[in-house]
């Protein structure tokens, strides 16, 4: 069974994202850019099928900036096989993502594509569903548990509530929550090695699809700052600034 | 102009945070609400309530028993034609099913919206809630999940809709429900109780979260906790508040044993007032805390709990 992994390049979580000052985004100059964590996740449990003997191949795709092929290069070092980079320079929105990540898919057929459940810089959460839908398969949102047997996934998504347990019937989407697993790192035999793994580039022309976006971007602005307030000495003191200072209690 | 708010019901009632939803929704036009699901009567009844809905649509059918995305797509998609704007509340079962639907419909969705400047701009967080955009849809039919803490509540009751049953359409069946494991609480939810205490790696473990439940119980709050508690297996998956778990905002958060990483504090930074209780002097928490306590908390909060119970 082919698996296909959806790997985005974003800032790194670690980093303090600062607003320009003109408004019209944030400073991404110089900032360390990573994988996003939750495709991260995404690869892992890919990897894992395989290594289980359930997956026979992991294609990792990626769209963007030709730079993402570090992005790319990191998941065939944690073990996938094979690399795939759309490359533009053009600003995506997930539905565009989809239907990019669809014509993918059509041309890979794999039997189960796996997502992030949200892009840390965006913080979408849509891309998964979305292609989903224009794929006509299952969906199977924030999984934090997965077993794949004959033509199913059995998928625990981590809903509001709690737990919820579904039943997929491949070929299926699944996007990744955080307890779904600890991914790897990838160790210095395996980065040298997945340099030689192949990485294809292709042209989103290429591909027919319509990827003007939809949403413009009119200002990115900073929230509104929070003051720090102040230290109390004790409980008792606390408690009483609670009541009477600002009377939440 | 014409709003679907997608109603979020089960067990018999209706999701509160469909209430957050009507108020956004109102403020891009007239509100019909679309109630789908298996033995919806009373999540009806209570939808016809709610001040500011004109029309109910409801869907009885068991296909829609266990609110699959798969299942409701369809039926959403061919209401949502009629329609301006497509509302969801930005909660599993919003962000779930809301984007397999923009995407049928050609639209692309936006999500978490804040703040609605008019009929097509909108602002939402991005970067862990560390910028605000503000972007304005090309789309003819603008599909959008709202965040909960960012609109009131509509008035559950006062309304008086009519109630209309639309078509059922057969979802692709290619999903079905297992079961699930859901938290079972006295307390009050989450992201609508007026006060929320969470621990975090600081805990050390899931038996201590009692001594936050003893205070929870005190004060009518709920428990809440950063990722690395949950991660620990300390208290379930939906404790967790944060830029990819819940969002609150209560009058009052106390953080105890939370150091304070972006990410949680995407979750909880728009609370009205702020408490850390940390024993690292240093801990990014109380930069952003009205008020701070430097102190160990296994000595505080059993400390905060008598003085509660005493000064009651
Ligand atoms: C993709 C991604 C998504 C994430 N999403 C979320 C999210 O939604 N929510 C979230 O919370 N995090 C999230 N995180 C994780 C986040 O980055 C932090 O790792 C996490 O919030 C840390 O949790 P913590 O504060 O409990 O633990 P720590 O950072 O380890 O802090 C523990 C604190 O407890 C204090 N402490 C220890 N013992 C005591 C004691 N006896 N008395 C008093 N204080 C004590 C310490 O001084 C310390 O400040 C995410 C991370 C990533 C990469
Ligand atoms: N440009 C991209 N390249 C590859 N994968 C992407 C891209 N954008 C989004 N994705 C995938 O879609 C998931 C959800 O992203 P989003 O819907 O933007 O929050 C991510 O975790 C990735 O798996």
């Amino acid at each position: 069974m082919k698996l296909l992994v959806a790997v985005k390049r974003v800032i790194d979580y670690n980093v303090k994202v600062r607003v320009k000052a003109d408004q019209t985004g944030v400073d991404l100059a110089n900032v360390k850019m990573s994988m996003n964590p939750f495709d991260e996740i995404a690869v892992e449990e890919a990897v894992r099928l395989k290594e289980a003997g359930i997956a026979t191949e992991v294609v990792v795709v990626s769209l963007g900036v030709l730079q993402s092929q570090e992005t790319l290069r990191t998941a065939l070092a944690m073990g996938a096989d094979r690399a795939i980079l759309v490359q533009t320079d053009a600003e995506l929105q997930p539905l565009a993502v989809a239907k990019l990540l669809k014509a993918v898919v059509d041309k890979e057929a794999p039997q189960l594509v796996i997502l992030g459940k949200q892009a840390i810089d965006d913080d979408s959460n849509q891309t998964g569903q979305m292609l989903a839908a224009l794929l006509d398969w299952p969906q199977a949102t924030f999984a934090s548990k997965v077993v794949v047997a004959g033509s199913e996934a059995t998928v625990t998504r981590e809903i509001d509530g709690g737990l919820e347990t579904l039943a997929v019937s491949l070929p299926a989407i699944i996007t990744t929550d955080l307890r779904l697993n600890e991914p790897r790192y990838a160790s210095l035999p395996n980065i040298m090695k997945a340099k030689k793994k192949p990485l294809d580039v292709i042209d989103p022309a290429s591909l027919g699809v319509d990827i003007a976006p939809r949403l413009t971007t009119l200002k990115v602005t900073e929230p509104p700052k929070r003051q720090g307030g102040v230290k109390v000495a004790s409980v008792a003191d606390l408690v009483a600034k609670l009541r009477t200072e600002a009377k939440v209690i | 102009m014409a709003v679907l708010v997608i109603a979020e019901q089960g067990a018999g009632s209706l999701k509160p945070a469909t209430l957050n939803a009507v108020t956004a929704a109102a403020k891009l036009g007239d509100v019909h609400v679309l109630v789908a699901g298996a033995g919806i009567g009373a999540a009806v009844e209570a939808a016809k309530a709610i001040a500011g809905v004109s029309k109910v649509l409801s869907a009885d059918s068991a296909d829609y028993a266990h609110g699959l995305a798969e299942a409701l797509t369809p039926l959403v998609v061919s209401v949502a034609k009629g329609y301006d704007a497509v509302v969801a509340s930005a909660t599993t079962f919003g962000k779930n099913l809301l984007p397999r639907v923009a995407a049928l419909l050609d639209v692309q969705q936006i999500s978490e919206v804040v703040a609605i400047e008019n009929a097509d701009t909108f602002v939402r967080p991005i970067y862990a809630g560390n910028a605000l955009a503000t972007v304005k849809s090309a789309d003819t039919i603008k599909v959008m999940t709202v965040r909960a803490t960012a609109f009131d509540a509509a008035p559950a009751i006062g309304g008086s809709a009519s109630v209309e049953a639309v078509a059922v359409i057969a979802g692709s069946g290619k999903s079905a429900f297992v079961g699930q494991e859901l938290s079972k609480s006295e307390r009050p939810e989450l992201t609508a109780a007026r006060i929320v205490i969470s621990g975090g790696r600081g805990m050390q473990n899931g038996e201590n979260f009692q001594l936050l439940e003893a205070v929870a119980d005190k004060l009518g709050a709920a428990v809440g906790a950063s990722r690395a508690a949950v991660d620990a297996g300390f208290v379930p998956n939906d404790y967790q508040v944060g830029q990819t778990g819940k969002i609150v905002a209560p009058d009052l958060y106390i953080a105890v044993g939370i150091s304070g990483a972006i990410q949680h504090l995407a979750g909880m930074k728009d609370s009205k007032v702020i408490v850390a209780i940390n024993k690292d002097e240093e801990a990014p928490i109380f930069q952003i805390a009205d008020y701070g306590l430097v102190a160990d908390l296994f000595k505080a909060v059993p400390e905060l709990k008598e003085e509660l119970d005493r000064s009651a």
